[in-house]
């Protein structure tokens, strides 16, 4: 087993990840209280949007560190560009026709476009996976205290971090993220406020696919390839990260992200050591699953708590 | 009228008893007709749990894996175990429903969507132990040389034989579902579903009730894999992934969640014309996925609703009682009236 530090600058880089995707999850949850079963096919998306963006211009080595910059930050701006789009497409379409419908209408509805995506994926882009090319961002091993790390590590907690940090500030210390503030807490009211339902919606349907489609090219990146289920298994551990932190509480999904990363690297190792050998790395996947059904049957609402007051992920109440 | 009511289902049976002569025989055909068949209880099963009681089931694969590797493991060579085809069929519908219990438990006190990514997650937890239990159940490689099932000594080899067996169970699990359905078990069963909180209130033991839904639904898939075990003499893990799932649950959705006749509709529906449209297939789930859009804005009902549900859903009453009493905060309790 690797050193400790070691497990934590993976653990942490892949939980940022998550925590990403994570945040889509929780902010789509509270303003609609829907959970977008799609939110991890749009991650996708944004993989291969990058791949395609990659193979398009025919980026290849040898390039400068301004350029190499500018080509990552057209990877981001292009892929976030057109997964937005398609978030707030696919709300305008599958989501808001079901507003005021049953609470099981919209999640079938999430379930089909998820299916949608995936399979489009899988026809447009084939069923083999699809490498990242790299090419053009050559990875850099660096020591510090035994353990090793890549720039594209770096990378990644550096633009997770800033993008935490953004939209920390936007939601708490903006009007836009007061408006999404108050119409997560009650639609009704907000509306009687003069705030407009459906263009926050879209707002929220801008920022969550965004955030998830930068995870997604930073993923592959990191990853080195892209595949049409990705989204699938992405999806449930973001979806278990944003639970664990409390879902509908954005600083909850970062810290859940994060914890979820950590949780997932520490017991990948740990498990052949606990288990005498039977249960293989393999299993670490279970780990979300089960981290899952523990935090919902033991702490539902999560690390940091629900932000919303009226939403109960249980039937008993604690007042 | 009345004579097509009192009629109806027997001609239908009648119908569908000879069903493989009309269409030529063909072992081919007949193989369809089983696979749908097949589908036909996976769908009824998924429809007490989530079209009666309204709890949605993402992992139902799992129970269908259950019966399936539970003839596999004691009807073939893996271990060598030969027991009676009805033994096994019995036991896979236990098996599956104790499984269906101890998912059935842990989720209780949790809502819809929760409950839906609990049970996704416990299905994938079974595919993967069946992948990678290796030692118990060959991995990825799965169980072949399953014995051909027997029914006192009358051994059922061909595609037609387990046809009839799959008709009588289907008979069956109609009359006992259909029977249920208006029960006070059913009655109950729609009560929570529309609103579990007044059903409490009601004196309705939700608990109870939740778990008895989870245990039919699993045993039902259960019975359900034990005969595609059997009549395909193989199984592995692939049969049984997230997306089988969700195939099973849209043909509750889009066949009409809550309504007997809608899924079997809709279990036919979407076996049958993906089959006829063979050379379409990498596009099945693709369409699948729109139509479920589709369903969901323009006929949730379904193709043959079950009314009761039908009006559920156009309400908006979800289940969420504590939706209904949303003006109020009740995290402040002196807002108004003083204390």
């Amino acid at each position: 087993m690797d050193t400790i530090l070691q497990q934590l600058i993976n653990g942490v880089t892949v939980g940022s990840m998550y925590a990403l995707i994570a945040l889509g999850y929780t902010m789509v949850y509270g303003v609609l209280l829907l959970l977008n079963f799609a939110h991890g096919d749009l991650f996708m998306v944004g993989s291969y949007v990058a791949i395609a963006v990659l193979a398009f211009a025919g980026i290849a080595g040898g390039l400068g560190a301004a350029a190499i910059a500018g080509v990552i930050l057209s990877l981001f701006l292009v892929s976030a560009f057109f997964v937005s789009g398609l978030g707030v497409a696919i709300e305008k379409v599958a989501y808001k026709p079901l507003r005021n419908s049953s609470r099981l209408a919209p999640m079938l509805s999430a379930l089909g476009v998820s299916l949608v995506l995936e399979n489009a994926a899988m026809l447009v882009a084939g069923r083999a996976p699809r490498v990242f090319p790299s090419e053009f961002f050559p990875a850099q091993i660096y020591t510090l205290f035994g353990a090793t790390f890549s720039n594209h590590q770096v990378l990644i907690l550096v633009v997770s971090a800033g993008l935490m940090a953004g939209l920390y500030y936007l939601v708490n210390h903006t009007i836009l993220g007061l408006q999404i503030r108050a119409v997560a807490e009650n639609r009704n009211t907000a509306s009687l406020m003069g705030i407009n339902i459906d263009r926050t919606i879209s707002l929220v349907f801008i920022i969550g696919p965004a955030l998830g489609a930068a995870a997604g090219v930073m993923f592959s990146m990191y990853y080195g390839v892209a595949f049409f289920t990705m989204g699938f298994t992405a999806g449930i551990k973001a979806f278990t990260a944003a639970v664990l932190g409390g879902i509908g509480n954005i600083p909850g999904a970062m810290v859940g992200g994060i914890l979820l990363g950590l949780l997932e690297t520490f017991g990948a190792g740990l498990l052949p050591i606990i288990s005498g050998g039977l249960l293989t790395p393999e299993y670490k996947d279970i780990f979300a699953f089960l981290v899952l059904i523990l935090v919902l049957i033991f702490r539902p609402m999560g690390l940091l708590g629900e932000r919303i007051p009226m939403e109960s992920m249980t039937w008993k109440r604690s007042f | 009228m009345q004579l097509l009511r009192r009629f109806g289902p027997l001609g239908l049976l009648v119908i569908l008893a000879l069903a493989p002569f009309q269409l030529g025989d063909a072992i081919a055909i007949v193989r369809v007709l089983d696979l749908i068949a097949i589908y036909c209880l996976l769908a009824l099963g998924l429809n007490v749990v989530t079209g009666f009681a309204g709890l949605l089931v993402l992992g139902y694969a799992a129970f269908y894996a259950v019966g399936a590797y539970t003839y596999a493991f004691f009807a073939s060579a893996q271990f060598n175990i030969h027991w009676p085809f009805l033994l096994l069929l019995l036991l896979g519908g236990v098996l599956a429903a104790f499984f269906g219990l101890l998912l059935g438990i842990p989720v209780l006190r949790l809502r819809g969507d929760y409950l839906a990514i609990v049970t996704l997650g416990f299905g994938e937890i079974i595919r993967l132990f069946l992948n990678n239990l290796s030692s118990v159940t060959n991995g990825p490689q799965g169980i072949s040389l399953i014995d051909t099932p027997d029914l006192f000594g009358y051994k059922l080899s061909t595609p037609t034989h387990i046809y009839y067996l799959l008709l009588a169970l289907l008979a069956l699990s109609v009359i006992f579902l259909r029977r249920l359905e208006v029960s006070r078990v059913g009655r109950a069963w729609a009560a929570i579903r529309e609103d579990e909180g007044a059903a409490r209130a009601m004196g309705v033991d939700t608990t109870r009730l939740k778990l008895m839904a989870f245990a039919i639904g699993a045993s039902t898939a259960g019975l359900a894999g034990v005969v595609f075990a059997a009549l395909q003499g193989f199984v592995s893990p692939e049969s049984f992934t997230f997306w089988e799932s969700i195939l099973v649950l849209s043909m509750v959705v889009v066949g009409g969640i809550g309504s007997i006749p809608g899924v079997i509709v809709g279990a036919i529906a979407l076996i049958g014309i993906p089959e006829l449209l063979r050379q379409y297939s990498d596009y099945r789930l693709l369409a699948f996925g729109l139509l479920m859009i589709l369903m969901m804005i323009l006929r949730p009902g379904g193709i043959w609703p079950s009314r009761m549900v039908s009006a559920e859903m156009r309400a908006g009453h979800g289940n969420d009682s504590v939706e209904e009493a949303a003006p109020e905060e009740p995290v402040a309790p002196t807002a108004k009236g003083g204390n």
